[in-house]
C-alpha cells in the first residue's frame, strides 16, 4: 500500500481525483434520469421529424427479432444471428445514422408479430418501406405475399411470377437478401424438389415458420 | 467503439446517446441544478441529432456535444436572468435542489453559489476534461483566466461543503497530517 500524499497548499491546483470525488453526488440518480430522458428524445425526434430511423428488439420463437422502421413504413426485420449491432451500423451507412431505440412506432409491427407466432394472423397489414431492395429482388419481393399463408412455392415458380423465368438463382438470391423476412414470407419459397432449401435465419427458422403455418 | 469504424461511416447515433448521455447531464447539472438540466439535455440531444449527418466523421464527439450543450445552459442562464425581474410568480429557485438534505442537495447548493463562469469552467475541466485552453476557447478569457475559475470555483466548493465532509470523514479512515 502507498500513503496518503502529502496535502497540497490550499493556492496550489486541485487534485483531479479529490474533485471528482467532490462532484460525484451530482451522479445521484443518473441512471433513471437517463432513461426517461432518452424516451422524451425520442418522442421528441419523432415530433420534430428528426427520427429517421427507430428501431426496438422483440422476442420471438426464433430468437430476438430487430424491428427498424422509417416514417414511411417498416425497412427492416433482422434475426439474431446476423447481429443487430452490425445491422444498425448498415442502415447508419446506407440509410441515414439518425436512428434512435424508439419502440413506439415498432408498435403495430411488434402486435402484429405476436399474433402471427401465436397462430391468429395470417398476413400482416403494415405499411412497407422497401428502399433497402431494387431492381428484380424488389419484383421478387412484391411477389412473396401473394403466396398465401401456409402454401408454398418453388424458387423457379417465383423467378416466372416476378417476370424473370430464367432467373431461378437470382430468386434465391433475394429471399437470402430480404431486408423483411417473417413479414415479407421468403419462408415460403422452397426447392422444386421439396426440401427447404436456405434461409437467412437458418434452416431451423424456416422450418419452424412453415411448421406454425401448417398447424394453424 | 468510435475507432471500430473509419472513414465515411458513422455510428447509429444511439450508440452516441448511449457513450456520451452521463457526460453532457452532469455537466448540465453542474451548470444549472437538477430540474433544468432535463431540458437542457433534451435540448442538446434534439440538436445533435438534427445535426449529426453533417457532422465530420472523425469528430470528436464528447467536444461536439458538450459545446452544444454549453449553448443550451447559456440559455438557460439567459432566461433566468429575465426571470428574475418582478412578476406574479416567484422565481423557481427549487430547481437548484434535489432532495433535502441528501449530498446532492448540498453539493448543488453549493455548486449554484458560485458565479456561473466557475460553475462552467469547473464542469467542463472536472466532468468533460476539457483541456484549459478548449475551455477558455469556449467561455471567454485566457486559458489561465479559465485555470484560476475552475481553481477559484473548487476551493470556493471545499469551503461550502466543510462541515458536511467534515461529517463524512468522521465515519472514515484518514491519515491526518
Amino acid at each position: 500500500m502507498t500513503s496518503e500524499p502529502v496535502d497540497e497548499t490550499p493556492e496550489s491546483l486541485p487534485d483531479d481525483a479529490q474533485v471528482a470525488s467532490l462532484l460525484e453526488p451530482l451522479d445521484v440518480g443518473i441512471e433513471l434520469a437517463l432513461a426517461s430522458l432518452q424516451a422524451r428524445l425520442a418522442r421528441d425526434a419523432q415530433l420534430m421529424h428528426t427520427l429517421d430511423i427507430a428501431y426496438r428488439v422483440v422476442d420471438s420463437p426464433l430468437g430476438s427479432l430487430l424491428l427498424a422502421a422509417t416514417d414511411r413504413g417498416i425497412m427492416r426485420v433482422a434475426f439474431e444471428r446476423e447481429n443487430h449491432q452490425d445491422v444498425l451500423q448498415g442502415l447508419a451507412d446506407s440509410v441515414s445514422p439518425r436512428i434512435l431505440h424508439a419502440p413506439a412506432r415498432l408498435d403495430a409491427a411488434a402486435r402484429e408479430l405476436d399474433e402471427y407466432f401465436s397462430g391468429t394472423r395470417r398476413q400482416f397489414d403494415l405499411t412497407l418501406d422497401l428502399r433497402l431492395s431494387r431492381g428484380f429482388r424488389l419484383s421478387v419481393l412484391r411477389h412473396l405475399p401473394k403466396i398465401a399463408y401456409g402454401h408454398t412455392e418453388s424458387y423457379a415458380q417465383v423467378a416466372q411470377a416476378a417476370g424473370s423465368p430464367n432467373a431461378v438463382r437470382a430468386v434465391g438470391t433475394a429471399c437470402a437478401t430480404n431486408p423483411l423476412p417473417v413479414i415479407v414470407p421468403c419462408h415460403r419459397v422452397v426447392k422444386s424438389d421439396g426440401s427447404y432449401g436456405g434461409y437467412l435465419g437458418g434452416t431451423e427458422a424456416k422450418h419452424t415458420l412453415l411448421a406454425l403455418e401448417a398447424a394453424a | 467503439m468510435r475507432s471500430g469504424h473509419q472513414g465515411e461511416t458513422k455510428e447509429p447515433f444511439e450508440a452516441v446517446v448511449q457513450a456520451q448521455g452521463a457526460t453532457v447531464l452532469r455537466v448540465c447539472r453542474a451548470v444549472l441544478g437538477l430540474h433544468d438540466a432535463d431540458d437542457a439535455w433534451s435540448e442538446t440531444f434534439l440538436a445533435a441529432l438534427q445535426a449529426y449527418p453533417a457532422l465530420a466523421p472523425e469528430a470528436n464527439l464528447e467536444a461536439w456535444l458538450v459545446t452544444i450543450a454549453h449553448r443550451k445552459c447559456i440559455d438557460h442562464l439567459r432566461a433566468r436572468g429575465r426571470r428574475a425581474v418582478p412578476v406574479d410568480q416567484p422565481p423557481e429557485q427549487v430547481s437548484l435542489l434535489g432532495i433535502p438534505g441528501d449530498r446532492q442537495a448540498e453539493l448543488l447548493d453549493a455548486v449554484g453559489k458560485l458565479p456561473p463562469k466557475q460553475r462552467q469552467v469547473v464542469a467542463f475541466h472536472y466532468l468533460a476534461g476539457f483541456p484549459y485552453s478548449d475551455i477558455a476557447a469556449l467561455v471567454g478569457g485566457t486559458p489561465e483566466a479559465a485555470r484560476r475559475a475552475g481553481a477559484d470555483g473548487v476551493k470556493s466548493l471545499r469551503a461550502l461543503l466543510a462541515p458536511a465532509s467534515a461529517m463524512a470523514r468522521s465515519s472514515v479512515k484518514v491519515d491526518m497530517p
